[in-house]
């Protein structure tokens, strides 16, 4: 469980989440919004990159924002980024190894806790080939496996399937259901995919102009027709 | 060791499927990484043979400076931190080498690896605006750090067995250089001790690359962001960088110490960190054996030069030419178009060999 409490950020002049409330109960938890509503910033504010003006983070009762970055990967937040960041020089295997010994993995347990995380995800290539000659999908992939490498307890996952064909879309979503229940961590899923979110999230929260405008099961939260005509334009929700 | 990383490293790379994969899988491919030192030792160690004693003496300064760019090439070819301060650290390396020399109460490696921390300690100094500047700014200052060593030096000298902390003594006149171990006491037995230690330097390098460091430094010079998040302490393996960077440099120096001549302040421009950067880049950032090459550029070349009587400055246009045509045709230098062109030229002899 995530408990945020008045949380705000400010950039200068310009406030991306303002007086944020919210509580996320665990297992998978979709957050949406519009382009600029402070999502990502939220995370980044989770990951230590961004330092919110005021405002707290309970993570399992443990106060995530008194944590420096790096620690908090220890405690077992982990995340994924919009443009997908696995490293293009090292090998898969050291992509997610690196998460591993660096995350209070034990040495002897690294080479059966990669393959299992590799395993995990679904990713069929060669752990030693080279990151640099995978396909975007399979990147992603990477990505995926180390966030949930070792003992994850929180997974941010920053649309994770942006700019994939729909059939990768649809293995990463079988995959991000998974992690709650096989992995016992609970996720956060931003996206703009509604199919995505509401294939995969139980609770779902909207985010707008930095401000919380609803929160609930899935299922409510995207019938709403205020939501999805005022964040969502005005499509169909698959 | 685990079984996995042995297997990649039988695995045969693809190097025509993705250029970008070639780089990687190269960067994973220790065996033909150390393969490159223990080569270039060997030929170093039975070149004396074929040279003259000039030649020896260029050599040695060859191998010195090849650290100096291994140093550079661990900063910005592996964590992305540029750093134009290596010909300085190679002076502060010399400098802190003759005096901790001139006390005479320690035998040379002591010398060495003594001469080592200490530059590796200043190096940690230095890296402290690192945390904070990348890329033109960090560039701006180490540059500026390299102006303020020269002028120190320009005051204090190079320790002549002077007294006092600085060890100079200004009524002698000219250079005296480091004292030699007893079994490198000659120009070529010297000149092989120092290709030793240089590879000891480039093993070194290999294996931090290699190893947890070598992962933590290629994640920060993707995306810091992305390091954190996999729980990277990025201001520790930045300095970490630093200090081995310098420490490598700080040895170097300590071999140039006593070299012969011993050491002037007008050997250590604070331009000559540029020109570093320009042959390193021709040479290879990314390869260690670029290190090799640019050590040789810098000091292999004017000596070439200047038996065919050409002017040295003619090196700066070539390197400028060179530079862009590096840039433009083979961004991976010379090393890395070498090894492309040694493994493609290995795939087709073994292509024969099937067909035939």
């Amino acid at each position: 469980m995530i408990e945020i409490r008045e949380l705000t950020v400010r950039f200068g002049g310009v406030t991306p989440i303002q007086a944020m409330d919210l509580t996320l109960p665990g297992g998978a938890c979709g957050l949406i919004g519009p382009n600029g509503a402070g999502k990502t910033t939220f995370f980044n504010v989770l990951s230590g990159f961004v330092t919110p003006a005021t405002g707290r983070v309970l993570a399992f009762g443990d106060d995530l924002l008194a944590l420096p970055g790096h620690r908090r990967a220890r405690w077992g937040l982990r995340r994924t980024f919009q443009t997908e960041q696995a490293i293009e020089q090292l090998s898969v295997y050291d992509n997610v190894a690196m998460v591993h010994e660096h995350t209070g993995g034990h040495r002897r347990d690294r080479h059966r806790d990669v393959l299992t995380a590799l395993d995990f995800v679904g990713l069929s290539v060669s752990p030693t080939a080279p990151v640099g000659a995978l396909g975007a999908g399979e990147r992603r992939l990477v990505e995926l496996a180390r966030a949930v490498v070792g003992r994850p307890r929180v997974v941010l996952l920053d649309e994770p399937a942006a700019g994939l064909p729909d059939e990768e879309t649809g293995r990463i979503g079988a995959v991000i259901r998974r992690i709650p229940a096989e992995l016992d961590a609970m996720t956060v899923l931003v996206d703009h995919d509604m199919s995505l979110v509401s294939a995969c999230c139980d609770v779902t929260a909207v985010l707008d102009f930095g401000r919380i405008v609803a929160a609930g099961p899935t299922q409510e939260v995207l019938r709403d027709e205020h939501v999805v005509r005022a964040y969502l334009g005005t499509e169909e929700v698959a | 060791m685990n079984v996995l990383e042995d297997a990649h490293r039988t695995t045969a790379p693809d190097h025509a499927r993705h250029p970008t994969a070639a780089i990687g899988h190269r960067l994973r491919q220790p065996l033909s990484a150390a393969a490159w030192p223990a080569a270039v030792a060997a030929a170093a160690l039975l070149l004396p043979l074929f040279t003259s004693p000039y030649w020896i003496q260029v050599l040695t300064a060859a191998a010195v400076f090849s650290v100096a760019a291994l140093g550079l090439s661990v900063l910005y070819g592996r964590v992305g931190l540029i750093s134009l301060g290596q010909i300085a650290m190679l002076a502060v390396g010399g400098w802190t080498a003759e005096r901790l020399g001139q006390t005479g109460a320690l035998p040379f490696w002591l010398v060495l690896l003594a001469t080592g921390v200490v530059t590796g300690l200043i190096g940690i100094v230095i890296g402290l605006p690192a945390l904070r500047l990348s890329g033109l700014y960090l560039a701006l200052i180490t540059l500026m750090l390299a102006a303020a060593v020269t002028i120190v030096l320009t005051n204090t000298n190079f320790p002549n067995g002077g007294p006092g902390f600085l060890g100079y003594d200004p009524v002698k006149s000219g250079t005296v250089p480091l004292a030699r171990p007893a079994v490198a006491a000659g120009d070529t037995a010297y000149f092989r001790y120092t290709v030793v230690v240089c590879v000891l330097m480039f093993l070194l390098a290999i294996a931090h690359t290699r190893g947890r460091p070598g992962r933590a430094w290629a994640a920060i010079r993707q995306s810091e962001h992305a390091a954190v998040a996999a729980g990277i302490n990025v201001t520790l393996y930045k300095l970490w960088a630093f200090a081995l960077a310098c420490f490598m440099t700080g040895v170097a120096g300590a071999l140039l110490a006593a070299s012969a001549g011993g050491l002037t302040v007008y050997q250590f421009p604070p331009q000559e960190s540029i020109t570093l950067l320009a042959a390193l880049l021709m040479a290879g950032m990314y390869h260690f054996a670029g290190a090799v090459v640019a050590g040789l550029m810098l000091k292999a070349m004017p000596a070439l030069l200047d038996t065919w009587g050409v002017s040295g400055n003619v090196l700066l246009i070539v390197f400028g030419v060179g530079l862009v045509q590096t840039l433009v045709t083979s961004p991976e230098g010379i090393a890395g178009q070498m090894s492309r062109d040694l493994a493609r030229l290995g795939a087709r002899v073994g292509m024969r060999r099937t067909t035939s």
